[in-house]
C-alpha cells in the first residue's frame, strides 16, 4: 500500500509554500512520525512528518513551490526496515485517508469511468463550467480554493481571486495567441528561477515577503493611520536593570531586558486608556478586555509578530522568558500560525537597528502599535538646568477611525510616566 | 493556380460545429477559413435538419390544433385546409433567413468562406474544388467538421421517391396516404408526426421493444401512448427484413414479436440513425484512425492521430446533436488558442420535438441501475399542473433521478409541451452539481409548466405539494 504525503492545510490564508528542505533522500526508509521535510509558508515554517513507515519516493524538489494538498512524496508501506511489514499500521493509515476525503463533501461521480478511478486521492469538489476553465488554465488545485458559494461551492469570483493570487498568472496571460501547434498549452511553470543581468537581479518574492507586502498595503489602505510622538528618560529603568540584573538572572535564568518594562508599560497605559484596546469589525467596535501584546521579531526571512498572551497576569521574568522563546523559535523558523494570531496591540523596536524616530504601520485588525527607538544621551532641561539623559523617542501609530488623538496622546503620556518611574508599574498607579 | 493561402485554422464543414468553431477561432485572433460545398452555411442542421423540421412541426401543429383542438375553445373555422406547397415555402423562408444570418456572422468575423469540396493533401494542405475551379490552401490546424448523413439499410437503397431519408422527408410535395417510418427515434417520430398531422396514415416500425431509446421505459411508454392518441401507429420489436417496390406502392416485410408481418406504404422513411461523413476527404490516404462506425478517433483536445488535424461534431464519437457539435467547436477553438477547452459530455440534453416534446439529460433510472448507482426518483404528471390545465398541455410528466445518498441530480426526463425549454434549467442545475433539493428549493414562477420540475424534485423526497 502506497501512502501519499500531502501538504496539509495550514490556515485560512495559506495556499502554498516552498518546500525548503528534505530531511530524507529518495528511496530512504522512513519511520512513522519521522520529520521528513520542512515547508516555508507565508509566515511560518512547518515540519512535515511521515504518516507511516516505509520506503519514500520524493515527488517534489527542494525549493519547489507546492500547493496545499499537493502530493510531495509517496511512502511504500510494503518496504520496511524489518522484514515483515507492520499490518496494523498498514490498515490505520488508509482509514484516516477515507475520513479526510469524506469531510470534503465531494459529490458522487457521475460516470462509471470516473468511478472506476483509484480512490487514492480525495475526490475534487464539483466545479461549474466557468470555474473549471479557470482552474484548468491557471493550474489551480480546487481543494485549496475557498468557496464562497452555496454550501462552500467555488464561484467564478473565488476562482478568479485564486488565479490572481497564483504566481502562474503572469506567465499565462502573456501567452501569445496564434501559435496553435502543441495544442493543450504546455504546463505552466511559475517562473521561480532568478534572472539577472549586469544592472539588476530579478527574483520571485518569497511567500513571507508576499504576505508582508499585502498585509502592509492592506493596513495602509484600510485604517486611517496617524502617529503621535513623545519621549522618555530611560535613566530609571537602566538603573533598575543594572542594580537587579544579577539577582534576576540567578533567580529566573533569563536577563531583565527593556521589553518586559515596555510590555508592562503598554498594559498599564492600555488599562488607563481602554479606548486604544479596540478593533473595528465591520460596523462594530470590539473592545478587548484582555492584554495580548504582539512583539515584532526580526528574522532573516522577514518580520514576524508572535503574541505574548495575558501580559497583565505575567511577571517580568515570564514576559522575558516568553520573548526569548519566541526569538529562538523565530530564528529556527518554528513560529506557528497560532503564535501570531490574536493580539490587541503590537510593540516594534526599531531601536535595535539604531532608528531614532519612525512611524510604525498598524498590524490589522489592531488599533495601535508602539514604536521603540534607540536610546541616546541627549541634553535635557531638567528643573532649569541642562543635564545629559538617556532618552528614547516613543511613537504610537493608531487607527484614527476608532481612536481619537486625545486617547492616543494620553496613552503615550501614561507610557512616559511609568517608563520614567517604573516603580509605578509595581504599584499599579 | 493562385499561390496557396495560409491560415491559422481551416475548418472543413460549416454546420453548427464547424461555423461555431470558426467564429470562436476568429474571436481568439486566429486567421480562419471555412470550407463548405453548400454556399448556404449551416450544414445539415440548418438546411435539412433541426431548423426545417421545426418549421414543419410548428406549422402542422397549428393545422392540427385548428382541426382538433379549436372547437373546445369555442372557435369554429368554416373551412380549414392545408396547402403543402405554401407550407414548404414558409419552411424554406425560415431556412433562407437563418442561412443568411449565419453567413453574415461568419463574414463579419473576417472568416474566409471557401465554397467547394475539400480534400486533405497532407502537411496542412487542403484542396478546395468549387465551381470556380480548384485551389490549394494551407493551415497550421485543420478542423474536420463534416458532420453525418442518414444510414442506409443495405437491402433498400434510397431512391428519393419511395424509399427516402430525412432530407426527402422534409420536402414531400403532398402528404402520402400511407407512410411507413423505420425507426422510432427523434427523426422518425418528428417527421412521422408532421405527416400524420397532414393526413398521412403513419406506422412507426421500431426494432427495439420501445421507442425513444435512452429514455426510461416508463417515460418512453407514456410518450408513445400520447403519440398513439394522435394517430401514430407503432410496431415495436419489429425488424424490417425486406422490401418490394411495386407500381402503386411499397410492401415492407418484417419479423414482428408474433411472427412475420408486412406493411403497405406509399413511401418508406428510413430513420435508423446517422453515420459520420468521412468519405472523399482523403482520410484513408493520410492514415487517419477511425472506429468501426466510421467515427474519427480523437483525444481530449480533438486531435486525430495526424498532426495538425482535428475533428469535432458528428464526425467523432458522442451524440450526433447540433448543440454537442457547437460545444466541440468552441472547446476545440479555445484549445487551439492555448486556452483550456472542455465539453461535459455527461450533460448533453436530448430532445424529440413532437407534441408534447420529449427531453432528457443525464442518466435515467435504468441507466443508473445498470451502473449500480443508488437512486431516488420523483415524477410529476402535467395533468396536476395549473398552467398545463389552463393551456391544454396536460399530457406528459416530469421524472427526476437523484443520487439516493447525496441527492445530487443525475438525470431529468420530461414529456411536456416546451420540454426542450424546460430541460435547460435542469441542465444548468446539474452543470453546477445541484441536488434534487436545490431544484426543489429554487423558486419557479407560477403558473408555469416549469413548476412540474420543482414538483418532481419534491416528489423524489416524498414531499410533493401538488401530487399525492
Amino acid at each position: 500500500m502506497a501512502i501519499e504525503v500531502k501538504i496539509p492545510a495550514l490556515g485560512e490564508s495559506i495556499s502554498s509554500g516552498i518546500l525548503t528542505t528534505w530531511h530524507v533522500n529518495d528511496g530512504d526508509l522512513v519511520e512513522e512520525g519521522q520529520t521528513i521535510y520542512e515547508l516555508e509558508t507565508d509566515k511560518i515554517t512547518q515540519e512535515g512528518a511521515a504518516d507511516c513507515s516505509g520506503s519514500i519516493s520524493l515527488k517534489a524538489g527542494e525549493g519547489e513551490e507546492v500547493e496545499i494538498g499537493a502530493i510531495v512524496a509517496i511512502i511504500d508501506e510494503t518496504v520496511t526496515s524489518g522484514s515483515a511489514p507492520a499490518p496494523v499500521k498498514a490498515k490505520q493509515a488508509p482509514e484516516k485517508k477515507t475520513d479526510e476525503s469524506k469531510s470534503e463533501t465531494a459529490p458522487p461521480l457521475l460516470l462509471p469511468e470516473t468511478e472506476g478511478k483509484p480512490h487514492a486521492q480525495a475526490p475534487a469538489p464539483h466545479l461549474s463550467p466557468a470555474v473549471r476553465k479557470i482552474v484548468d488554465e491557471h493550474d489551480l488545485v480546487p481543494t485549496t480554493i475557498e468557496g464562497s458559494g452555496k454550501d462552500g461551492r467555488i464561484t467564478k469570483a473565488d476562482a478568479l481571486a485564486a488565479a490572481k493570487a497564483s504566481p502562474a498568472e503572469e506567465v499565462k496571460t502573456a501567452a501569445p495567441v496564434p501559435t496553435p501547434r502543441p495544442a493543450p498549452t504546455p504546463p505552466i511553470t511559475p517562473s521561480v528561477t532568478a534572472s539577472s543581468d549586469d544592472r539588476v537581479t530579478r527574483k520571485p518574492l518569497s511567500p513571507i515577503r508576499r504576505k508582508i507586502a499585502s498585509r502592509l498595503v492592506e493596513a495602509q489602505q484600510t485604517a486611517a493611520i496617524l502617529t503621535t510622538f513623545n519621549e522618555a528618560d530611560m535613566s530609571a529603568i537602566m538603573a533598575l536593570r543594572k542594580e537587579h540584573q544579577e539577582n534576576f538572572v540567578a533567580k529566573n535564568g533569563v536577563k531583565l531586558g527593556f521589553m518586559s518594562f515596555f510590555v508592562k508599560a503598554v498594559v498599564h497605559a492600555l488599562k488607563a486608556v481602554p479606548e486604544l484596546n479596540v478593533r473595528m469589525e465591520g460596523e462594530n467596535l470590539v473592545e478587548n478586555h484582555y492584554f495580548d501584546i504582539g512583539v515584532a521579531v526580526g528574522t532573516k526571512k522577514g518580520l514576524v509578530v508572535p503574541v505574548v498572551r495575558d501580559c497583565d497576569k505575567l511577571s517580568f521574568s515570564e514576559i522575558e522568558q516568553t520573548i526569548v522563546n519566541y526569538a529562538h523559535a523565530a530564528r529556527d523558523g518554528k513560529i506557528t500560525l497560532q503564535d501570531m494570531q490574536g493580539g490587541c496591540f503590537t510593540i516594534t523596536n526599531g531601536g535595535i537597528y539604531g532608528s531614532m524616530l519612525s512611524t510604525p504601520i498598524l498590524n490589522p485588525p489592531q488599533s495601535g502599535i508602539l514604536g521603540m527607538h534607540a536610546i541616546q544621551q541627549r541634553p535635557m532641561a531638567v528643573n532649569g538646568e541642562v543635564v545629559i539623559r538617556p532618552m528614547m523617542y516613543l511613537a504610537v501609530s493608531y487607527d484614527h477611525r476608532v481612536v481619537d488623538g486625545r486617547e492616543a496622546v494620553t496613552f503615550l503620556v501614561k507610557m512616559k510616566e511609568v517608563l520614567e518611574n517604573p516603580v509605578r508599574l509595581t504599584l499599579e498607579i | 493556380m493562385p499561390e496557396a493561402i495560409s491560415y491559422d485554422a481551416l475548418v472543413i464543414g460549416a454546420g453548427p460545429g464547424g461555423y461555431v468553431c470558426a467564429i470562436r477561432c476568429a474571436q481568439l485572433g486566429l486567421k480562419t477559413a471555412i470550407v463548405d460545398k453548400n454556399p448556404r452555411l449551416g450544414g445539415t442542421c440548418l438546411n435539412v435538419g433541426c431548423i426545417p423540421s421545426k418549421a414543419l412541426l410548428h406549422s402542422t401543429e397549428i393545422y392540427h390544433e385548428l382541426l382538433h383542438g379549436a372547437k373546445k375553445h369555442g372557435i369554429t373555422a368554416k373551412e380549414v385546409s392545408i396547402d403543402v406547397s405554401a407550407l414548404m415555402k414558409k419552411k424554406d423562408g425560415v431556412v433562407d433567413k437563418l442561412g443568411m444570418g449565419v453567413r453574415m456572422l461568419v463574414e463579419k468575423r473576417g472568416i474566409e468562406i471557401l465554397t467547394g469540396t475539400a480534400k486533405l493533401l497532407g502537411d496542412g494542405q487542403v484542396e478546395v474544388s468549387g465551381e470556380e475551379g480548384t485551389q490549394t490552401v494551407t493551415a497550421k490546424e485543420i478542423i474536420l467538421a463534416t458532420g453525418s448523413k442518414p444510414v442506409e439499410l443495405p437491402f433498400m437503397p434510397y431512391d428519393g421517391d419511395r424509399i427516402v431519408h430525412s432530407d426527402h422527408g422534409i420536402a414531400f410535395d403532398s402528404a402520402p396516404a400511407k407512410l411507413a417510418v423505420i425507426g422510432g427515434g427523434a427523426i422518425g417520430l418528428e417527421l412521422g408526426s408532421v405527416w400524420a398531422r397532414l393526413g398521412s396514415e403513419v406506422e412507426i416500425i421500431e426494432f427495439l421493444p420501445e421507442i425513444a431509446t435512452g429514455f426510461d421505459p416508463d417515460v418512453a411508454k407514456a410518450a408513445r401512448r400520447i403519440l398513439g392518441k394522435q394517430g401514430l401507429k407503432f410496431s415495436l420489436s419489429t425488424k424490417v427484413t425486406g422490401v418490394d417496390i411495386g407500381e402503386s406502392g411499397v410492401t415492407l416485410r418484417a419479423e414482428g414479436p408474433k411472427g412475420d408481418v408486412t406493411f403497405e406504404a406509399d413511401k418508406v422513411l428510413v430513420a435508423v440513425g446517422r453515420a459520420p461523413c468521412s468519405d472523399g476527404l482523403g482520410l484513408e490516404e493520410l492514415g487517419v484512425v477511425s472506429d468501426k462506425r466510421g467515427s474519427v478517433t480523437v483525444d481530449e483536445a480533438f486531435r486525430t492521430n495526424v498532426e495538425g488535424l482535428r475533428a469535432i461534431g458528428d464526425l467523432i464519437p458522442g451524440p450526433m446533436l447540433a448543440h454537442k457539435a457547437e460545444e466541440d467547436g468552441v472547446a476545440c477553438a479555445e484549445i487551439l488558442a492555448g486556452q483550456s477547452g472542455h465539453v461535459n459530455y455527461d450533460l448533453v440534453p436530448g430532445v424529440i420535438y413532437v407534441d408534447p416534446e420529449i427531453a432528457n439529460v443525464g442518466l435515467g433510472e435504468a441507466d443508473a441501475k445498470e451502473r449500480n448507482i443508488p437512486v431516488r426518483c420523483g415524477t410529476f404528471p402535467l395533468a396536476a399542473n395549473g398552467r398545463a390545465l389552463a393551456t391544454d398541455a396536460t399530457e406528459g410528466l416530469v421524472k427526476v433521478v437523484a443520487h439516493a445518498e447525496t441527492d445530487r441530480l443525475l438525470g431529468i426526463q420530461i414529456v411536456a409541451r416546451n420540454a426542450s425549454e424546460l430541460i435547460a434549467s435542469a441542465v444548468a442545475h446539474m452543470e453546477y452539481g445541484g441536488s434534487a433539493e436545490d431544484l426543489a428549493r429554487t423558486i419557479h414562477a407560477h403558473p408555469t409548466l416549469s413548476e412540474s420540475l420543482k414538483e418532481a424534485a419534491l416528489a423524489s423526497d416524498g414531499r410533493g405539494l401538488h401530487s399525492l
